[in-house]
């Protein structure tokens, strides 16, 4: 396949109806040939697209979502006066309990002050706008260490504290000086006072475990929220997806492939099923608003509505992978199983049914995944819009008490209006995303491991 | 068609391929071990042989249909009119003008009967409009012995004919882009025969334009249809010669075997 | 009693109806010197099954049916109050609350049964704040007396539930015990059983089916009883306000959901199909066994992770080149928030939707009509365009319908980044809404669901399922009717 016109003269001789030598390419033949490679290009263009799409998700997922698995903590040497905590220095826990977190506040700020004093910093600032720098949550965070371990009243403990969002966003490349001009929260001396502290070691980042296992936040306090409560959530929801979708997929999948005459009947199961497996992902949730809250009186925002919808929603799809698996039984096995005398059910149960599980499985987990990122659904029976700042308190609890999950959180994020929950947003569909590879590898893997060749 | 007729067609044209030391690889596989032959101009040749032998895949060779298949790796010398097809200034597209082939199954495109004839002139430009298009298409049917039975229904999709019509209109197909040999892949395997009996007389009426290459499992019709018989081994040509000397005076113990059944 | 105790108890008697119809049904046979029909556990299985299925299914019946009759029974009691002026559900729930409060303060003791009773309604909120319960207002005597009555109800309703389904399992198991002789075929009788369960599962697509038509219907019913038919097809305002007054049409939001779709198509069909093809075509073996699981990568993306790309990578990135001082310095652009952001990027969700369907359709082309063109001396290209694709063509375009009615039905993406205003407009850079997004926004407002604000969402989700159900079903069909002619 060569574009190189041959000169002088055509040999003679030739003695096809046509003229032309086969060693020359002729102008149309060069013509089609040009018109094949732009073809050609353009399917390299459309996958290479493609793959830039999916390059372009990742790279924004990987680039605002990473930080938030750090965080930004205040060392603090914090001095715990029995006199404002415990007056009559009987340590009783009823007492202490008494003291909230503004009898708390205090000793921070002098703490703050002493800090700044220790490192040699100039600052105008003023002791109350000092904790600016630290979280909302910082006097509970030392509150709840005291009521832990009153013992530590009277001493002066070297306290690790939240700092608060703004000064993480500094430290993350997120806020500037010039961003914090209209910003009311924080002042550019502020920062002044963080990167001197910065190069004094008092102010770290650190890997944030509490992301991972800690619930949501308030509002204002995006320093503080986790997705571990929604994360727990999810896997309440993703319990009862599979205790149900699993057999009553495998039932009706036995059913028609091994049981169901032809007939109009079968028919319509059939077409429904399929039909189901494209209905919008909205519709199962104005179901599941309709007659699992309004009709059955279900509680709103509960994991278990939220597991009946996703199974109702998971169903078409299980039902359809499993009856591959157990279509790709070859037809002998079931002879054989019959030829010595086996009834058709058992038949099924014990040599068809055991043959396909591998396949079933793999096409259960690969269901269960779709259903974890599915958020359509749980907006409309009350996920979303509910704070979860508690762990349930027991199993009961986890399947009826309001939570919220995975994807519903990171929408609730979505929506906030202070931009640092966007990184704990993008945060959480990394550990969305890692959980639902975890899945994918694990239904593959159970293919490679199990597949049979017929 | 009798069979006398082998025997008094041994008039030999001049020489249309050279096939020279042509080895053909398959991944590992080496499916072709060092062919050699001459196939003649305006003649019948046979490929016979047992299944998986390597003819239908030296037949491949010959319009490089091989390039399509992922791994396939033919080397040695096949000229063409003294042109080697494999030589790098050759454009096989343009090849395939010229070496048609007609395939084991009737594949008729999915279109009309007219549309399937027309497909190849139309991508090649051979007609400059409608009026010798469709002077192409006829022509080409005829040649194809099946205008008689579709000039009704040009417009009538191809699919819709019986088996051994398509197989006549693939052959028309073929035929249309005026090519100089003509390939032909077991082209009665799928027919019953009568369709198989129609077919056979339409190739030993096409050997007056073209050189015609027939793979073919059965040894009846190869004795029927062709001049020349080549006769195939595990990837080997054990023996190419007159149709009639082969069939009836094989030099080769391994071709008298098959002919007399004992392997195949 | 509570149904899980009596789920317990049923569970219980069908163990032992089990152990029972076994030994029974092997004494029999070692008495008569004969052979069971069965193996003797499926004698066993019998009885269990004839114990625990009907008792269940009563006890499931019941936990639905006893609620929405006791409110039907309680209800003349409220009546009267209703009409002048708080809503019907709402009151109800007071009476529930207190009901059910009531129950819990006689069951810690805070209150005796007879003072439960005999409390004036003045008094109630007093004593439910005590006991826990929060209650919205004062509880008028209406509502104390419909508390009370409802209390009696379900006390009663309680009683016969537990005598009802335990009677039922005891009669069951009585029977399958009574059943167990040798020559009675108590494997075909399980297998029955089980064939039935069987059969129930394959049912439950169908009952969602009628679930979700029946949600959308009654409430639709509904909603045109409060506003018009007719100008919630046709008209061209969406302003609903919850103060009333409301203007509920529906094509700002159509327009919305179809010029989305359409943009989302116009991305995702050329790539898919150029990936398709190219994949299928000319990829050599390893670069398909990468480049095809990378792209259906895309797939597995949850859409939540799409509209968080679109409100926060793509919208920003499309203001900056097309919005006010942008570089483009075309000012098109107000806000990230756009047609074009939610479509571009539904557009990239539907490529690998598009590509693997498209796949499969053109693997699907035999082989021999690739040979037959190419050994005419056609180019890839021209086999590709004039003789695999024509051939291809129907399944191709059902690929197309099923992505459409996906990309109508998509909800997150719209959400986060097509914006909430519902206008009529040609410029794809402008905010528009959907009706999955109208949908969302009307269902999880602070709304009454009675007021047709909130029941609008249904009719809009009527209209959704009605357009996708048809968009799929003349896909599948096409699909379908495509894959047999080459089977």
């Amino acid at each position: 396949m060569t574009d190189i016109p041959q000169t002088g003269p055509l040999p003679d001789g030739q003695t096809g109806p046509r003229p032309g030598s086969l060693l020359v390419t002729d102008d149309r033949t060069k013509r089609r040939n040009r018109a094949e490679a732009r073809f050609k290009a353009y399917g390299i263009a459309a996958l290479a697209i493609g793959m830039a799409f999916l390059a372009a998700l990742l790279w924004a997922i990987l680039s605002n979502g990473l930080t938030a698995f750090t965080q930004t903590y205040v060392q603090l040497d914090v001095p715990l006066l029995e006199e404002k905590l415990d007056k009559d220095g009987d340590r009783d826990p009823a007492k202490l309990a008494k003291v909230s977190t503004f009898g708390y506040a205090p000793l921070i700020e002098q703490a703050l002050v002493e800090q700044v004093e220790a490192t040699g910093v100039e600052t105008e600032l003023a002791p109350k706008a000092l904790s600016k720098v630290l979280s909302g949550s910082a006097a509970a965070q030392l509150r709840d260490r005291v009521l832990a371990n009153p013992e530590l009243i009277g001493q002066t403990v070297s306290v690790e504290l939240l700092a608060s969002s703004r000064v993480d966003g500094y430290l993350k490349g997120r806020v500037s000086r010039a961003s914090l001009a209209r910003d009311k929260n924080l002042d550019a001396e502020h920062l002044d006072l963080i990167d001197a502290w910065r190069e004094a070691g008092i102010v770290e980042k650190r890997f944030n475990w509490s992301f991972i296992t800690g619930a949501d936040a308030s509002d204002s306090r995006p320093e503080q929220a986790g997705i571990g409560v929604a994360m727990l959530g999810s896997l309440f929801m993703m319990l009862v997806v599979l205790v149900l979708s699993l057999p009553i997929g495998v039932a009706a999948s036995i059913y028609l492939e091994e049981f169901a005459p032809k007939n109009r009947f079968t028919d319509l199961i059939e077409v429904n099923i399929s039909n189901l497996a494209a209905v919008p992902s909205i519709v199962f949730g104005i179901l599941g608003l309709a007659v699992f809250i309004q009709f059955m009186h279900l509680p709103q925002s509960a994991p278990l509505v939220g597991g009946l919808v996703l199974t109702l929603m998971t169903l078409p799809t299980i039902i359809i992978s499993t009856r591959a698996s157990l279509k790709a039984v070859p037809p002998s096995i079931r002879d054989a199983a019959l030829g010595v005398g086996a009834s058709k059910m058992q038949a099924v149960m014990h040599h068809v049914l055991p043959l396909a599980m591998p396949g079933i499985l793999t096409g259960t987990i690969l269901g269960l995944a779709q259903a974890l990122g599915e958020t359509a659904p749980l907006l409309l029976i009350g996920m979303v819009g509910y704070i979860a700042t508690n762990y349930p308190e027991g199993v009961a609890e986890g399947f009826l008490s309001p939570n919220s999950a995975m994807p519903a959180q990171i929408y609730e994020w979505a929506k906030r209006a202070d931009p640092a929950f966007y990184e704990r947003a993008w945060g959480g569909i990394i550990v969305l995303l890692v959980f639902l590879l975890a899945m994918n590898l694990i239904a593959v893997l159970l293919r490679r491991r199990f597949e049979r060749r017929w | 068609m009798n069979d006398m007729r082998t025997m008094d067609n041994t008039v030999l044209n001049e020489t249309k391929i050279t096939a020279r030391d042509v080895h053909v690889h398959y991944g590992t596989t080496h499916a072709i071990k060092g062919v050699d032959v001459d196939i003649a101009d305006r003649t019948v040749t046979a490929f016979i042989g047992p299944s998986g032998c390597g003819k239908s895949t030296f037949l491949r060779c010959l319009n490089r249909m091989n390039d399509t298949i992922p791994g396939a790796v033919v080397t040695g010398k096949i000229k063409i009119d003294e042109a080697d097809i494999y030589d790098s200034r050759v454009d096989p597209v343009q090849l395939r003008a010229k070496v048609g082939m007609v395939f084991q199954k009737p594949n008729p495109f999915p279109k009309s009967i007219y549309d399937n004839v027309a497909y190849g002139p139309k991508i090649h430009g051979l007609a400059k409009n409608k009026a010798e298009l469709d002077e192409i298409v006829e022509k080409a049917l005829r040649r194809g012995a099946i205008w008689d039975e579709v000039k009704d229904r040009l417009h009538a999709p191809g699919t819709g004919l019986s088996g051994g019509q398509q197989q006549r209109l693939c052959i028309a197909r073929a035929v249309a882009t005026e090519p100089e040999v003509l390939l032909m892949d077991e082209p009665c395997s799928a027919l019953d025969p009568i369709a198989t009996a129609q077919v056979e007389e339409l190739i030993d009426e096409l050997r007056q334009n073209f050189s015609v290459v027939i793979v073919t499992h059965s040894m009846q019709q190869a004795a029927r249809v062709s001049q020349r018989t080549a006769f195939f081994h595990l990837g080997n040509l054990v023996e190419y010669g007159e149709t009639g000397k082969i069939f009836t005076n094989p030099e080769d113990s391994r071709t008298e075997s098959y002919i007399s059944g004992r392997i195949g | 009693m509570t149904p899980s105790w009596i789920a317990l108890i049923v569970l219980a008697i069908a163990a032992a109806g089990f152990v029972l119809a076994r030994s029974r049904a092997l004494r029999a046979a070692a008495r008569e010197g004969r052979r069971l029909h069965s193996l003797p556990g499926y004698y066993g299985w019998t009885a269990a099954l004839y114990a625990a299925l009907p008792a269940l299914l009563l006890l499931a019946i019941w936990l639905v049916a006893q609620p929405a009759v006791t409110r039907m029974m309680v209800w003349p009691v409220l009546e009267a109050e209703a009409s002048a002026n708080a809503v019907p559900s709402l009151m109800m729930a007071d009476v529930q609350r207190l009901a059910a409060g009531l129950d819990a303060a006689v069951e810690t003791g805070r209150l005796s049964r007879e003072a439960a009773r005999d409390l004036p309604a003045g008094e109630m909120r007093a004593a439910m704040a005590a006991q826990g319960v929060a209650l919205g207002s004062e509880v008028t005597s209406a509502t104390r007396d419909a508390a009370l009555r409802w209390r009696r109800l379900a006390g009663v309703g309680h009683l016969a539930r537990t005598i009802a389904v335990i009677g039922l399992a005891l009669a069951g198991a009585a029977w399958g015990v009574s059943r167990a002789a040798p020559d009675f075929r108590a494997r075909n009788a399980v297998e029955r059983a089980m064939r039935g369960t069987l059969i129930s599962a394959a049912l439950i697509a169908i009952l969602t089916t009628v679930g979700i038509v029946l949600a959308l219907i009654f409430n639709t019913i509904e909603f045109f009883r409060l506003y018009p038919a007719s100008e919630f097809f046709f008209g061209t305002t969406w302003s609903p306000s919850f103060g009333g007054g409301s203007e509920l049409g529906i094509l700002p939001l159509l327009w919305g959901t179809l010029y989305i779709s359409l943009i989302a198509l116009l991305v995702a069909v050329p790539i898919g199909l150029f990936a398709a093809i190219y994949l299928a075509e000319y990829a050599h073996r390893n670069v398909r066994s990468w480049a095809k699981p990378m792209l259906e990568m895309l797939a597995g993306i949850p859409t939540i992770v799409y509209g968080l790309f679109a409100l926060l990578t793509v919208g920003p990135l499309l203001v900056e080149a097309f919005g006010r001082g942008g570089y483009l310095g075309l000012g098109w652009m107000q806000g990230g928030t756009a047609v074009m952001t939610a479509g571009l990027v539904m557009g990239i969700m539907l490529v690998p939707f598009v590509s693997s369907l498209s796949d499969d359709i053109i693997n699907a082309v035999p082989q021999s009509l690739r040979d037959g063109s190419l050994g005419l001396g056609a180019t890839r290209s021209e086999t590709i365009r004039q003789v695999v694709l024509p051939a291809a063509l129907p399944g191709i375009v059902g690929a197309i319908l099923l992505a459409a009615s996906r990309a109508i039905g998509e909800t997150m993406i719209v959400v986060l980044g097509a914006g909430a205003a519902a206008r009529l407009s040609m410029n794809p850079f402008d905010a528009m809404t959907t009706v999955t997004a109208k949908i969302v926004s009307q269902l999880t407002g602070d709304a009454d669901f009675s007021s047709p604000e909130a029941l609008v969402a249904f009719a809009l989700g009527m209209t959704l399922f009605v357009i996708t159900l048809a968009l799929n079903v003349v896909a599948l069909w096409i699909v379908r009717r495509y894959r047999e002619q080459y089977e």
